[in-house]
């Protein structure tokens, strides 16, 4: 992909400004009707989903007690693999959102929520639903193009570094958690800026370090321990329980804006973007994920990325029900809504990875070209 | 009543140390939240009930029998209790009297309550709640109760629902230690919540009722009570009902210099009347700005020199959000008004909530 504004074919160029303002208000009305109608069924929906998750987990630890037995430790590693998957996707992710900050119940609230996960919930809040949430697809803005380790876009500048790029992001696959910590804490930019000895950074890398020794403790030390005999073996499978876990949500995630179809933004064009193109710019820079009710539930429903984009705060169980008017939206202006299975959008996303970890085959438009300061709303000028 | 006994400090840190190990496992989870689904109601948790049983009284009014969690401390006659009740999946809180005797050896408590015109909680609990829901509980609290000793001569002055937290010291026993007189007022004869058991102890002479009908006979004027109880300024009163009464009563009391022997009670739903912009106090801080109803409270303490948690500051990013402590904000994107009682301590995204009245934030 390449910026939009620098595209030859600009897939926004049919859209005038008023166009834009007027789809916003549709929008609008979309989110307004699910609010009007959130009630009680949602709150019982999200009661369900942590009930299940947290009986699942606790049933799953209780059984590899007995992971020396080879069945035992089958079932107790798929149990908390899929416990942890809910619990970081359709739930935590979910709750940090605040998409459940409605009910005023202080047990499910983004303020009080913490996540089974090593980044802590409100380093991770500031990092995700500010600046991502924010800055989608901005090339320079929103981090999570590439994460700061990848080179994910044509007009990211190539470096040789970004040779090593397939493997840096199967290791990051691995250890996701860790990565998303690392991120969180803008590691390398932090590290090479020479701001590591600053107090607040400071602080903030001690609340990792705590959050970390508490997760490790629990997965590799106490579980493993109350296994008795089974200490290696509940030890392999808490182990093998949070790679399934981080290579599944690192899959969800680089198909939620890395796929094909996919569009970024120039860093220029976003400045007094009005509501409507905020939208426009959500609506395009996402991708789905089809599949069945059990895979929406176990991506945390980001297999709606664009229905989540746009509406980061609407319940998750929602966005499969207004999933349809999104989509007659797209196609009344004239947009391409990315959707793909699950396995074609991996291969999508790691083919960008791996092809762009060498240099561009055509050149771009050089900077300073009439096209790159174009904005949103100036696009059919 | 139930106290607890402090514990040898030895056996605490056994106790602690264990909880502790039990952290280290349900971490980020404490163990109550996992305890909390197999058994919400145990000693050591968050206060809650499981509603056991829902009778009608009157047409609008409904007794809910609660089973209290064990952390439950029992009430004094006439105090009332917080109730939070999810109604369409929002929690929100209410106070009621409770119409029980303290003590009961099934441990289950009561409240009564008058389904009130547009009160969402009010007509969710005495027409929608079924046995078997959990509701959030405070411990009972308030004064508006009987001295020990026990007055000579009692007085409990009601209207409508106002009759409550009185029924609740009849069933303690009021009437047993004092000369009791209640004068009552309700709309007819069958709106009378209680009617049948307040009639049952006046035919049995444990008191005297005077009842007043006031869609046929009007409003109760406080100048016939002379008439009605001659000695109603000698009782020590108790009186409970409406803000126009209350405000008459007080009013008379006063003027007859009998205030000293007044107790009263004000029970009326939370009337927030949302207006446009108001003061916004921003309690910790110790700043207050006013704000008209366009501008976010956000950008109201920021140009107040408050430091605000911010982020996206287009209502996404939940970065900014603060508990409303008292008071009425107006969602921007909405419209939507949101109110909140001290205790309530509604979370807000500042961002684009604009104060509607008067408010106070926790900040």
């Amino acid at each position: 992909m390449t910026v939009i504004q620098n595209k030859p074919d600009n897939p926004i160029a049919h859209l005038s400004a008023e166009d834009i303002e007027i789809l916003g208000k549709e929008l609008d009305a979309i989110r307004d009707r699910v609010i009007a109608d959130r009630g009680e069924r949602d709150a019982r929906y999200i009661r369900k989903v942590v009930r299940t998750q947290r009986t699942l987990e606790m049933s799953s630890r209780a059984v590899l007690l007995f992971s020396l037995f080879p069945p035992a430790w089958v079932i107790g590693t798929a149990g908390l693999a899929v416990a942890k998957i809910l619990e970081n996707m359709e739930i935590g992710h979910n709750v940090l959102h605040g998409q459940w900050d409605w009910m005023r119940d202080p047990k499910i609230h983004s303020t009080t929520w913490e996540w089974d996960h090593v980044s802590p919930a409100e380093q991770w809040k500031h990092s995700h639903n500010q600046l991502h949430h924010t800055y989608t697809n901005v090339i320079g803005k929103d981090n999570d193009l590439g994460y700061g380790i990848m080179r994910v876009d044509e007009d990211q500048p190539w470096h040789p570094v970004y040779l090593g790029q397939p493997l840096w992001n199967l290791v990051n696959a691995c250890f996701f958690e860790y990565g998303i910590a690392a991120y969180d804490l803008e590691l390398g930019r932090n590290l090479r800026g020479g701001r590591h000895k600053a107090p607040e950074f400071r602080a903030r890398a001690r609340a990792v370090g705590r959050k970390i020794r508490r997760q490790v403790l629990k997965d590799y030390i106490v579980h493993p321990l109350l296994s008795g005999p089974s200490f290696l073996t509940t030890l392999a499978a808490t182990f093998t329980a949070n790679l399934i876990r981080n290579l599944w949500s690192h899959s969800v995630i680089m198909c939620g804006h890395f796929p094909k179809g996919v569009e970024t933004f120039a860093k220029q064009s976003i400045e007094g973007e009005t509501r409507g193109q905020w939208y426009l710019r959500q609506m395009l820079g996402s991708a789905n994920i089809s599949g069945s009710r059990l895979m929406h539930i176990m991506t945390g429903n980001l297999s709606y990325q664009i229905e989540h984009h746009l509406f980061p705060d609407l319940p998750s169980n929602r966005y499969q029900e207004i999933a349809p008017q999104v989509r007659a939206l797209f196609d009344r202006y004239g947009l391409k809504y990315t959707t793909g299975p699950l396995p074609k959008q991996v291969a999508s996303a790691w083919w960008k990875v791996i092809r762009l970890s060498l240099p561009n085959r055509t050149p771009r438009p050089k900077p300073g070209d009439d096209l790159s300061t174009r904005t949103l709303a100036a696009s059919g000028a | 009543m139930t106290t607890t006994v402090p514990r040898p400090p030895a056996k605490l840190s056994v106790r602690d140390r264990l909880l502790r190990l039990a952290e280290t496992v349900t971490t980020p989870l404490l163990p109550e939240d996992y305890l909390d689904l197999v058994a919400p109601l145990r000693a050591g948790a968050a206060l809650r009930g499981r509603v056991v049983a829902v009778d009608a009284e009157t047409c609008d009014a409904a007794t809910l029998t609660i089973q209290p969690g064990r952390a439950w401390r029992d009430h004094t006659p006439g105090q009332y209790v917080r109730l939070g009740v999810d109604v369409d999946g929002v929690r929100q809180w209410r106070a009621y009297s409770l119409t029980s005797a303290p003590g009961r050896p099934d441990g289950r408590i009561c409240v009564t309550v008058k389904a009130i015109p547009d009160g969402k909680v009010s007509d969710h609990l005495v027409r929608r709640v079924r046995p078997g829901t959990i509701v959030q509980l405070d411990q009972a609290q308030g004064d508006f109760v009987l001295p020990d000793p026990a007055p000579d001569r009692v007085l409990f002055l009601t209207a409508g629902s106002g009759v409550t937290p009185v029924m609740g010291m009849l069933r303690a026993g009021a009437h047993t230690r004092s000369d009791v007189v209640v004068v009552h007022s309700a709309p007819t004869p069958a709106d009378v919540v209680f009617g049948g058991e307040l009639r049952a102890l006046a035919a049995q002479g444990a008191i005297r009722l005077v009842e007043r009908h006031t869609d046929t006979d009007g409003l109760l004027g406080v100048g016939e009570l002379g008439g009605l109880v001659p000695d109603h300024l000698e009782r020590e009163t108790w009186a409970c009902g409406p803000v126009g009464m209350l405000d008459a009563v007080q009013e008379h009391w006063r003027a007859e210099g009998a205030a000293q022997r007044l107790h009263t009670e004000r029970f009326r739903p939370t009337v927030i009347a949302p207006g446009e912009g108001g003061t916004v106090t921003f309690t910790r801080a110790g700043a207050t700005v006013a704000a008209d109803g366009t501008t976010p409270i956000l950008d109201a303490g920021e140009a107040a020199g408050v430091l605000m948690p911010s982020g996206c500051r287009m209502g996404i990013c939940y970065g900014c959000v603060l508990p409303l402590h008292q008071g009425a904000v107006r969602d921007l994107r909405t419209g939507e008004v949101t109110t909140a009682v001290p205790g309530d301590g509604v979370l807000i995204q500042t961002c684009v909530s604009a104060a509607a009245g008067t408010c106070d934030i926790d900040l």
